[in-house]
């Protein structure tokens, strides 16, 4: 039975739905990230979570009770806001001590907790300073400490990283999921950015105007993305709309790339002509010099290399295929030493690399 | 829910009883006369010596509004940004001037550059009795001179107090993207302080507005400000109605400043970024900072030139300088049944002063957290609680006196009609300090603080209060000088056993004799002494509990 439950939850603001119909559920330890672009309604329904704001109709149950009329304080949950929201007028130690100091907790069983909190977010032996001597990424730390201390059911985490810089970001990242992990919270993390949602979630929470579109663990959504804006989301760029060609034994779907072979089940509400949109994993296809073309490995498509983007490890190339466009993973020694732009290549796209999607998704 | 209708209940109940049944006393007086009972007022816009005396009232306040701002603005960024020793006395010694009694602000200029005066006695002894003298008096350069002086200390204060508060980053940026120090001041700095500006320049208008005893000292007869008139109707000619019509015309208007300096500062509110005080104050000293100092510091010292003025004078007896003046103060040698022993006195204007102070830390906090929440029509509200800045102490001492005279509110011969008195003339200084702190916290500290498991009471006492502290601070030295120097509804309501120190000087004032006005003067030095000491305890208190926030 899961301890968070959220039955059709509404709220709107004068005409605008900020959040409508949103069912949910988590599970103690478990980490729920929801992910969606700016203004979709995540932070109103973690501030509704929270009981910052009032459902306009729905209900919110926490192990079993209904919250509604439980005030904030009285819900024994965290929330780590976006701007942090430490306290300027103390320092560091009574930053982290104040949850405690709000259950009347001894002064010196608060400095032990906040001690090892400290210890825990990396931070030890930064209780006596000022807030303002701290940089962005101890600010990030002493908030976390702060909203762990006094052991919240649920901690909620809205944009906790939205102002860090990369290297910061993609450290603590990590470093996050195994904090809360190690204290075993149930978490709920509010992000736009699908690497902070794919490095801390188990489970991810789409939401789209309002609405939940749809939830499961990143490699579900990513593997079977509901529609194209979770693809989209979720980090698939090569998306490209055709028609249906043949639906069974190798399916088979014409876009502005050429005609690709389809290696995974056709949605059985498209008949064959009926639009589709086809998804075609970057990483799959494989790119190789004009003159190598093999035609039996799956669909080879002629084209031009149009651009490279240097990525580390990995380069990302541009090939213009037909009337589109294509973009390739590739490993980087390759991409440096054989493909240059202006390049003629053939790109060869296996069947499980293409995924169809109904045109305006379900 | 409940609490906020409780908060808002208990000033409204206050103000009604207190501020609105006396106006509305007078009012009904204003329209007893006539048929239609309009005729006060049809006769009062007719005449082109009344709509004479509005308009000068209103240009003349713009002018000394103007001058204040300029004197004022050196020395809000001089507390601001800069330590330097002394510099705890230096501020209290500012304030001074605000606390003073109308009239002995009045007489401290009489006293620099009456005919007698320091500098005409001074410019005689150097340059021989035939030099042409400084003849300021009865001219509306002295008027302006003196509002300046009076006001200065809102400005310093109230400027400052944001100024302080004002992250150092945005000027560093402006430097950053090209911006000199001048032009930083007036394209970043001078708009981020725009709240504060408005703020000061408001109540220093509407102090000049209704600006009595300096006008009715320096300015004489050809200078008459509104209130000079409605005290003169009122105690000279007798005519209440006619006195309460232009007492009404006087509240329109203010209360119509007030509106609109409201809705600008709702407009204007920005974010504090709150920095603790030793994060934001220059610690590296350049010459030029030791020059800009140096300079502010001894302009200031020119700015409080009355004062000294009035301490010489009171310091000079006979021909030298004696105590003669102090000592005095304690010999009732008339046998008068007024008089009251100077540490009688003093000891009235402390727990007078304590007592309004508490009263318009109440009524003022619950009224600045009404204001800051959003809501609609707040700037009307906000105007309305204003309100009694508008009104002179003269009209609101005199309407206590006709409303509060039956039981169950008969407190004409309570020390408590004072103190009401007092904290309604206070508390609105309280809350021009706490609402732009108020509107500016940062937003999610509150709701930061409930998750964390605070409760409503928990997060005022540790998140709102010590953020507020350093605006409530400043609340309350305004409040207690208010009351401290507050004369003009004293006057009406006072009882001899409860003379205040303002009263005990005018008493002495209108008594003829070299002796009655030298004690007159050192009773004003007392008072500047008490004052001066419960402001640096105050400042002391504030450095050591709440580490400058």
């Amino acid at each position: 039975m899961p301890a968070l439950i959220l039955t059709n939850l509404s709220k709107s603001y004068g005409n605008m739905p900020a959040v409508s119909d949103v069912s949910l559920t988590a599970e103690y330890g478990e980490l729920v990230c929801l992910l969606g672009p700016s203004g979709c309604g995540k932070t109103t329904l973690l501030r509704l979570i929270a009981g910052l704001e009032f459902p306009d109709s729905g209900t919110i149950a926490f192990d079993g009770v209904d919250l509604r009329g439980v005030a904030p304080h009285m819900r024994g949950f965290g929330l780590m806001f976006q701007d942090l929201a430490l306290f300027p007028h103390m320092d560091v130690y009574r930053n982290v001590g104040f949850g405690l100091r709000m259950q009347g907790v001894a002064a010196a069983e608060i400095r032990r907790r906040a001690d090892e909190l400290l210890e825990l977010v990396d931070l030890a032996g930064f209780g006596d300073r000022k807030v303002h001597e701290l940089s962005g990424g101890e600010r990030q730390r002493v908030a976390l400490a702060r909203s762990l201390a006094p052991e919240p059911k649920l901690l909620m985490l809205d944009e906790p990283l939205g102002s860090l810089d990369r290297v910061l970001r993609e450290s603590l990242q990590s470093e996050v999921r195994s904090i809360l992990k190690e204290v075993g919270v149930m978490a709920i993390h509010v992000t736009h950015d699908r690497e902070e949602a794919y490095a801390i979630a188990d489970t991810i929470v789409m939401m789209d105007r309002g609405s939940l579109v749809q939830a499961g663990s990143p490699e579900a959504l990513y593997k079977d993305p509901a529609n194209e804006l979770v693809a989209r989301s979720l980090g698939v760029r090569n998306i490209v709309s055709g028609t249906l060609a043949r639906a069974d034994g190798p399916a088979q779907v014409v876009c502005a790339l050429g005609t690709l072979a389809v290696g995974w089940p056709v949605p059985s509400e498209v008949p064959v002509g009926g639009d589709v949109l086809a998804l075609i994993d970057e990483r799959t296809v494989s790119v190789i010099p004009a003159r190598d073309a093999i035609t039996s490995a799956g669909s080879t498509l002629a084209g031009t290399i149009t651009a490279r983007e240097f990525r580390g490890g990995e380069s990302a190339l541009h090939v213009s295929v037909g009337d589109g466009t294509i973009v390739c993973l590739v490993v980087s020694r390759d991409a440096g030493t054989a493909a240059q732009v202006g390049d003629e290549v053939s790109v060869v796209v296996p069947p499980e690399a293409v995924r169809l999607l109904a045109r305006g998704g379900p | 829910m409940t609490a906020s209708r409780l908060l808002i209940l208990g000033p409204v109940a206050f103000l009604a009883v207190f501020f609105l049944y006396p106006l509305v006393a007078i009012l009904a007086r204003s329209f007893s006369g006539g048929a239609l009972g309009l005729e006060s007022f049809s006769g009062l816009l007719g005449d082109s010596y009344y709509l004479g005396r509005i308009w000068f009232t209103t240009w003349q306040a713009a002018l000394s509004t103007l001058l204040t701002m300029v004197l004022g603005l050196p020395a809000a960024y001089l507390f601001a940004r800069h330590e330097f020793p002394g510099k705890t006395v230096l501020k209290a010694l500012t304030t001074l001037p605000f606390i003073m009694p109308t009239i002995v602000v009045a007489m401290g200029f009489i006293a620099l550059l009456g005919p007698q005066g320091l500098v005409n006695t001074a410019l005689t002894g150097l340059l021989g009795p035939d030099t042409p003298q400084v003849r300021l008096t009865n001219t509306l350069v002295i008027i302006f001179m003196a509002h300046a002086f009076y006001n200065y200390a809102i400005v310093v204060r109230i400027v400052s107090a944001f100024w302080a508060n004002l992250t150092p980053r945005f000027g560093e940026s402006a430097a950053m993207l090209g911006a000199g120090r001048v032009r930083t001041f007036f394209h970043v700095t001078l708009p981020l302080l725009l709240p504060s500006l408005w703020s000061s320049a408001v109540l220093v208008f509407v102090f000049s507005f209704t600006s009595f005893g300096v006008v009715l000292v320096l300015g004489g007869p050809r200078f008459a400000t509104l209130e000079v008139e409605i005290y003169q109707l009122t105690v000279k000619l007798f005519r209440l109605e006619l006195a309460g019509a232009l007492a009404m015309v006087q509240l329109v208007f203010t209360y119509v400043v007030l509106l609109v300096y409201a809705r600008l500062q709702e407009r204007s509110t920005v974010t504090i970024t709150l920095v603790p005080h030793e994060a934001v104050t220059r610690r590296k000293k350049s010459w030029r900072d030791m020059l800009v100092v140096t300079g502010i510091v001894v302009a200031l010292l020119i700015v409080l030139s009355p004062l000294w003025a009035l301490v010489e004078r009171a310091a000079t007896a006979g021909g030298g300088y004696s105590t003669a003046n102090f000592t005095g103060l304690f010999v009732n040698e008339s046998g008068s049944y007024f008089y009251a022993s100077p540490f009688r006195v003093i000891w009235n204007s402390i727990r007078f002063a304590l007592a309004s102070m508490t009263i318009a830390m109440l009524v003022g906090t619950a009224v600045a957290y009404l204001l800051a929440r959003p809501r609609r029509r707040a700037s009307a509200l906000d105007a309305l609680f204003m309100m009694p800045l508008g009104v002179s102490a003269v009209t609101l001492g005199f309407g206590f006196l006709i409303a509060l005279n039956r039981p169950p509110l008969d407190l004409r011969g309570s020390w408590l009609i004072l103190v009401i008195a007092h904290s309604l003339v206070a508390y609105p200084f309280v809350i021009r300090s706490l609402l732009p702190v108020l509107r500016g916290m940062p937003g999610h500290l509150k709701e930061s603080a409930a998750m964390l498991g605070a409760t409503p009471l928990s997060v005022f006492i540790h998140i709102e209060l010590p953020i507020v502290a350093r605006a409530l601070l400043v609340g309350a030295t305004f409040a207690f000088a208010v009351s401290m120097g507050e004369f003009g509804a004293s006057m009406l309501l006072v009882r001899p056993e409860f003379a205040t120190i303002p009263v005990a000087i005018f008493r002495l004032l209108s008594q003829p004799g070299a002796s009655n006005l030298g004690q007159a003067l050192a009773m004003s030095s007392l008072l500047m002494a008490v004052v001066a000491l419960g402001f640096v305890v105050i400042e002391r208190f504030r450095y050591r509990e709440v580490g400058g926030f």
